[in-house]
């Protein structure tokens, strides 16, 4: 028997990029497309189920098995470290995370450094790495107002054109390390689903090559 | 043992089911106590799976702790004759601290450890047991075996600092294919290195077909040995009858300071993470000063807990209303002659709305009246 696989979307337009991907790759499901407020979307015949939920929370679904794959960019696998398989890397969403400052900061080291950021583990295990003490501020928004109103030092955080950060002054310091859209599954499910995921995953490894 | 399912929780099955399966093939109970000294633990931390640790002054001023591991207690109080071999298995909590829950949780934990002098037979044996244990659990279960020789051997035939060599082995247990083409990038690792390790990230196999597969990509003695083993392993495995169980794959990291040579983990479909894990770990008798080898396993069996429960939608059979001017005598013969009838029962004055029954029955002068039945969502 063909075993069902849910499939764990991030909202959004990363989201809808995935899902062509994932569609070309053989797993489609027109109902995706209607408008309706359904939160769980199937396709019997190919044995699919996607639903959409906040990007932070894919890793989280997959983790737990509520998913058995999902796309996650890696900037969420690397904040919260979960334990799953990483199968490929879908080249879209690409981004960077950076260390970002006023043009005229210049980093010292003669004090703790405060760091303003959305991705406290990233930003701890980046100054860690260079024995550096850091006071991390953890934010949820607008990160780029926390050097202009002088609460913190730096910010860490996601860099796609910086043209954000050029409007407000700021500008890229150091790249930490490069973001895409990775597709991540449950290892449990990939043990006992394997042929299903194998066959998506190779789906997509021909889309994206 | 037949336990029912209706009384028993899936956990609590499988602590009897597990202790005869053990017992059969003459593993002893092996009783541990709760606390232990820290420093047993201060000492071995490598070896523990987190590094908190609860603890307390006794009543000597002694630092004591709750034992977060069994296996440490285990090979400190045995004592190893040149030639013998201790099977033991036991059934204990530990406590130990968990990403999930915010602070210490006690986790009941069965383990079975086979310590001395530990031949391929032996490990053979553990492992049989391994896949057993899964099977006492769920007719559709896993395990899933690796071998640290192989893939140490495999990385070591490139100079690679620890570090490299530590991102390598994070990207096999997550079978991060572009990581890896992006590391071998970066080291100048050769073609054919790389296609190994695509072929080994990108396999899952029963152990016997994994083997054919790799016997042409040893490299060096280490991993040559490492194939050895694994193979007369699964030649075991299929005069048991269990070659199907047992699959290759060498994402199942364990604590590496702690195993060294095969390690597994065992799943059951519809838990999400791996409810049995163990391997070999000669390491940590030598670190005891102990010139033995050691294999084992624990299963967590806090993870079944929910897992499948057959919950029964009802919470007595019958709910029996009685008026408490009857004789006691009527009132007991009633009830016994229900439960006599293989039903549980459950008495009680007046209509309880939270319970959840099957019948209610009254009993009056004239004998036993049934009043209402809800057999709707009978589970039996």
């Amino acid at each position: 028997m063909k075993e069902m696989i849910s499939i764990a979307l991030p909202k959004g337009r990363l989201g809808e990029k995935a899902y062509k991907i994932l569609a070309d790759a053989g797993v489609e499901c027109p109902a995706i497309n209607e408008e309706s407020r359904k939160l769980i979307f199937e396709n019997a015949e190919k044995g699919v189920r996607y639903f959409w939920v906040k990007p932070s929370d894919v890793v989280i679904y997959v983790e737990r098995g509520a998913a058995d794959i999902g796309i996650a960019g890696k900037d969420i696998i690397l904040e919260y470290s979960p334990d799953i398989y990483e199968l490929a890397d879908l080249g879209i969403g690409k981004c960077r995370m950076a260390v970002a400052a006023k043009k005229d900061f210049c980093d010292k080291r003669d004090t703790t450094l405060r760091v303003a950021t959305k991705f406290p583990n990233i930003a701890k295990d980046y100054y860690n790495k260079q024995s550096r003490e850091i006071d991390i501020i953890k934010l949820n928004g607008s990160i780029e107002l926390a050097p202009i109103l002088e609460m913190s030092d730096v910010i860490v955080d996601i860099v796609e054109t910086g043209k954000t950060l050029l409007e407000n002054d700021l500008e890229p310091k150091q790249d930490i390390v490069d973001i895409s859209a990775r597709l991540i599954a449950n290892k449990v499910s990939y043990k006992f689903k394997n042929k299903e995921i194998r066959t998506i995953c190779e789906g997509i490894e021909k889309i994206i090559k | 043992m037949n336990l029912s399912s209706s009384v028993f929780r899936n956990d609590e099955i499988a602590v009897y089911n597990l202790r005869e399966l053990y017992q059969s093939y003459g593993y002893n109970l092996y009783k541990i106590n709760r606390f232990e000294e820290y420093d047993l633990y201060a000492r071995n931390k490598n070896f523990l799976v987190s590094e908190n640790i609860l603890t307390f002054t006794d009543t000597n001023g002694r630092l004591m702790a709750l034992k977060p591991d069994v296996t440490l207690s285990l090979i400190k109080n045995i004592a190893l004759g040149a030639d013998q071999t201790y099977k033991v298995f036991y059934n204990e909590n530990v406590y130990r601290t968990s990403s999930a829950s915010n602070g210490f949780k006690e986790i009941v934990q069965t383990g079975l450890e086979c310590i001395g002098k530990v031949d391929m037979m032996s490990e053979c044996e553990v492992l049989m047991l391994a896949i057993k244990s899964l099977e006492c659990i769920s007719n559709e279960s896993i395990l899933d075996i690796s071998h640290m020789g192989f893939i140490e051997g495999l990385l070591d035939s490139e100079k690679l600092s620890a570090n490299e060599k530590e991102k390598f082995l994070f990207a096999i247990e997550s079978k991060n294919l572009s990581e890896i083409k992006r590391l071998c990038n970066i080291n100048g690792i050769p073609d054919n290195l790389l296609n190994i390790l695509e072929v080994i990230v990108n396999m899952y196999l029963p152990l016997d077909k994994s083997i054919e597969i790799l016997s042409e990509m040893a490299l060096n003695s280490k991993m040559l040995d490492a194939l050895r083993e694994l193979s007369d392993i699964a030649d075991a495995m299929k005069i048991y009858g269990l070659q199907d169980k047992i699959l290759l794959d060498f994402s199942v990291v364990n604590n590496r300071n702690y195993y060294n040579g095969i390690t597994f983990k065992g799943f059951i479909k519809g838990i999400p993470e791996s409810i049995l894990s163990g391997g070999r770990y000669d390491k940590l008798l030598e670190k005891m000063g102990k010139q033995s080898r050691a294999i084992g396993f624990a299963v967590y069996l806090d993870k079944i807990e929910r897992y499948g429960n057959n919950e029964s939608s009802f919470d007595v059979d019958a709910l029996i209303i009685y008026d408490p001017a009857l004789s006691y005598k009527k009132i007991i013969n009633a009830v016994e002659e229900i439960r006599g009838q293989g039903k549980s029962v459950k008495l009680a004055v007046v209509i309880d709305n939270s319970v959840k029954y099957k019948e209610l029955l009254k009993i009056t002068e004239r004998g036993v009246e049934l009043l209402e039945r809800n057999d709707k969502y009978s589970a039996s």
